[in-house]
């Protein structure tokens, strides 16, 4: 699957990071790093993770291969 | 104009159900530039062409999680918003465009016809100059994907001593990653501090000691004179301009960047080492500076007049312009002009290095003044302004992002400077100083213009004349 967070908005509350401890991770106090391809068994965190946050930085895709094409 | 490749539709209607659209530029602003025109309406044929062979990807996370080996270097594909059933001409360049015949040509010969255009070629890295020195084995640049799957590897197999050529973001974020890595890293610049072009010597004073602190062996105020190496072809020693020399095995050339226009040479446009100069509205202007119709400009390349910066162009390569500027280009480029809508930024951009997040809003390089607002230097969190002839114009934030929109707000009603103070966290004794920014030109005067609309897509600039 597919993610980006729009850092810009990312205030680092960090709500994201226990729900998709895999894919979102704080480095140091604030800055957020994230796996932007994440593996697809992820998908359930990763989306709980983009609901949480509260001001909805975390955009995930949700087309299928042939709809993305190339 | 009869004799056009591709007759332009009579009237807007036709253009949008059967027109035809090329993008040149096939990274975010290309990208987003293609759905934004879908989910506008268009439903002509929509051609994106980009030099790079790899679908659209994000590029930001590849001078960190990337080159920290924690992310593959293809495995930053940029998520879809919605399909764009666009015919897509990847990994071949634009070779030049033909204002007359309203065609795009490509490197490997085939034309493209269009009615309108958005160019979106965006930036490319600087090289180290010396063409011989360059193609050494082990000396890199950071831009692309393969670029950074390249460093990685490099950085990865264990150098004994990585050199890093200039420390602006780029420069600054891998030094931050080989420290992690445990890498013995020695960052070469010439300005006086990391940083300093951005955010000035003051800020950039701050960041040395953080470089320094985590082991990074900062030099400052000197260049590089020359790479050399073994029989091999391998870089192995550098030579400073204060006459020591380096032995190191990587080298990344982290000298900003150049803007892609030499595709567009001959083209009339007002295109050159500064970018594509446009209206708020996206247009390209023309090399006389007059607004075309049909072209279109976004992202890195794009450079606009900014009614918060005194109406003066500027060229902003930050994520979010690359976005919503995409976005203004395609809904104007699918509108008649009573509904065009002006691309009114407030710039802002972030930069993780050393554990700390940097995150800034406005340009504070337009300062000339800065103050600390809350927190402190010397605890590495804090939230700075900077001024200009009494206006707040811009801020930064170490560790402190939460406060950047007090200040944007600020920004955006051209408040003044020393500015408005956050409630949290002030500092008893902090008195404006000399940002100390690199020399610039002439100050020109200061209208008072600000923005108005809480929306994005509402925002429209106001005049407020001084003395009221």
């Amino acid at each position: 699957m597919r993610i980006v967070v729009d850092l810009n908005r990312c205030l680092g509350y960090a709500q994201c990071v226990p729900l998709a401890p895999d894919v979102l991770r704080l480095k140091g106090d604030e800055a957020l790093q994230y796996d932007p391809n994440p593996d697809d068994k992820h998908r359930l965190h990763v989306l709980r993770a983009a609901a949480s946050c509260p001001v909805q930085a975390i955009l995930v895709d949700h087309l299928d291969a042939a709809e993305r094409k190339p | 104009m009869s004799d056009s490749v591709s007759a332009t539709p009579k009237t807007l209607d036709a253009f949008r159900t059967s027109g035809r659209i090329v993008i040149v530029g096939a990274s975010l602003a290309g990208l987003r530039a293609a759905e934004a025109l879908r989910t506008a309406g268009f439903g002509g044929h929509l051609t994106i062409v980009g030099d790079e062979r790899d679908e659209p990807y994000d590029r930001p996370p590849l001078s960190k999680q990337v080159l920290a080996g924690w992310v593959p270097a293809d495995h930053t594909k940029l998520p879809r918003r919605r399909a764009v059933d666009a015919e897509w001409r990847l990994g071949v360049a634009a070779t030049g465009l033909d204002r007359e015949a309203k065609v795009v040509r490509l490197a490997n010969g085939d034309v493209l016809p269009f009615d309108r255009l958005l160019i979106a070629t965006g930036v490319r890295s600087r090289q180290w100059p010396n063409p011989e020195e360059a193609a050494l084995d082990g000396v890199y640049t950071l831009r692309t994907s393969i670029d950074a799957a390249r460093l990685q590897n490099a950085l990865a197999a264990g150098p004994k001593r990585v050199l890093i050529i200039g420390a602006g973001f780029i420069g600054s974020e891998v030094a931050s990653v080989c420290r992690d890595l445990g890498l013995e890293v020695t960052v070469a610049e010439r300005a006086a501090a990391p940083l300093a072009g951005a955010l000035g010597g003051v800020i950039g004073a701050i960041a040395a000691e953080i470089q320094r602190e985590h082991g990074v062996d900062l030099r400052t105020g000197v260049g590089v004179s020359a790479l050399e190496g073994d029989a091999a072809g391998h870089v192995r020693r550098a030579r400073l301009s204060d006459g020591t020399t380096l032995e190191v095995d990587v080298v990344l050339a982290s000298l900003g960047s150049i803007r892609n226009i030499e595709w567009l040479e001959g083209a009339g446009l007002a295109a050159g080492f500064w970018g594509v100069g446009c209206d708020a509205g996206c247009r390209a202007f023309d090399i006389n500076g007059v607004v075309t119709d049909n072209i279109f400009v976004a992202g890195d390349i794009a450079r606009a007049p900014h009614v918060l910066f005194e109406y003066q162009f500027l060229s902003m390569e930050h994520w979010d312009n690359a976005v919503l500027g995409a976005e203004i280009a395609a809904h104007n480029m699918v509108s008649d002009e009573t509904r065009r809508r002006p691309h009114l930024l407030l710039p802002g951009f972030w930069s993780g290095q050393f554990g700390i997040n940097i995150k800034s809003v406005g340009v504070p390089s337009f300062g000339d003044e800065i103050l600390l607002t809350q927190g402190s230097f010397k605890s590495r969190r804090f939230a700075a302004a900077y001024g200009r002839r009494g206006r707040i114009v811009g801020a930064v934030t170490f560790d402190y992002g939460k406060w950047l929109q007090f200040y944007g707000g600020q920004i955006a009603q051209s408040g003044p400077f020393p500015p408005a103070a956050g409630g949290f966290d002030r500092p008893a004794d902090a008195m404006p100083q000399p940002a100390d920014f690199p020399a610039r030109g002439v100050p020109t005067g200061a209208p008072d213009v600000v923005l108005t609309g809480h929306d994005p897509n509402e925002r429209s600039a106001e005049y407020r004349p001084r003395g009221r």
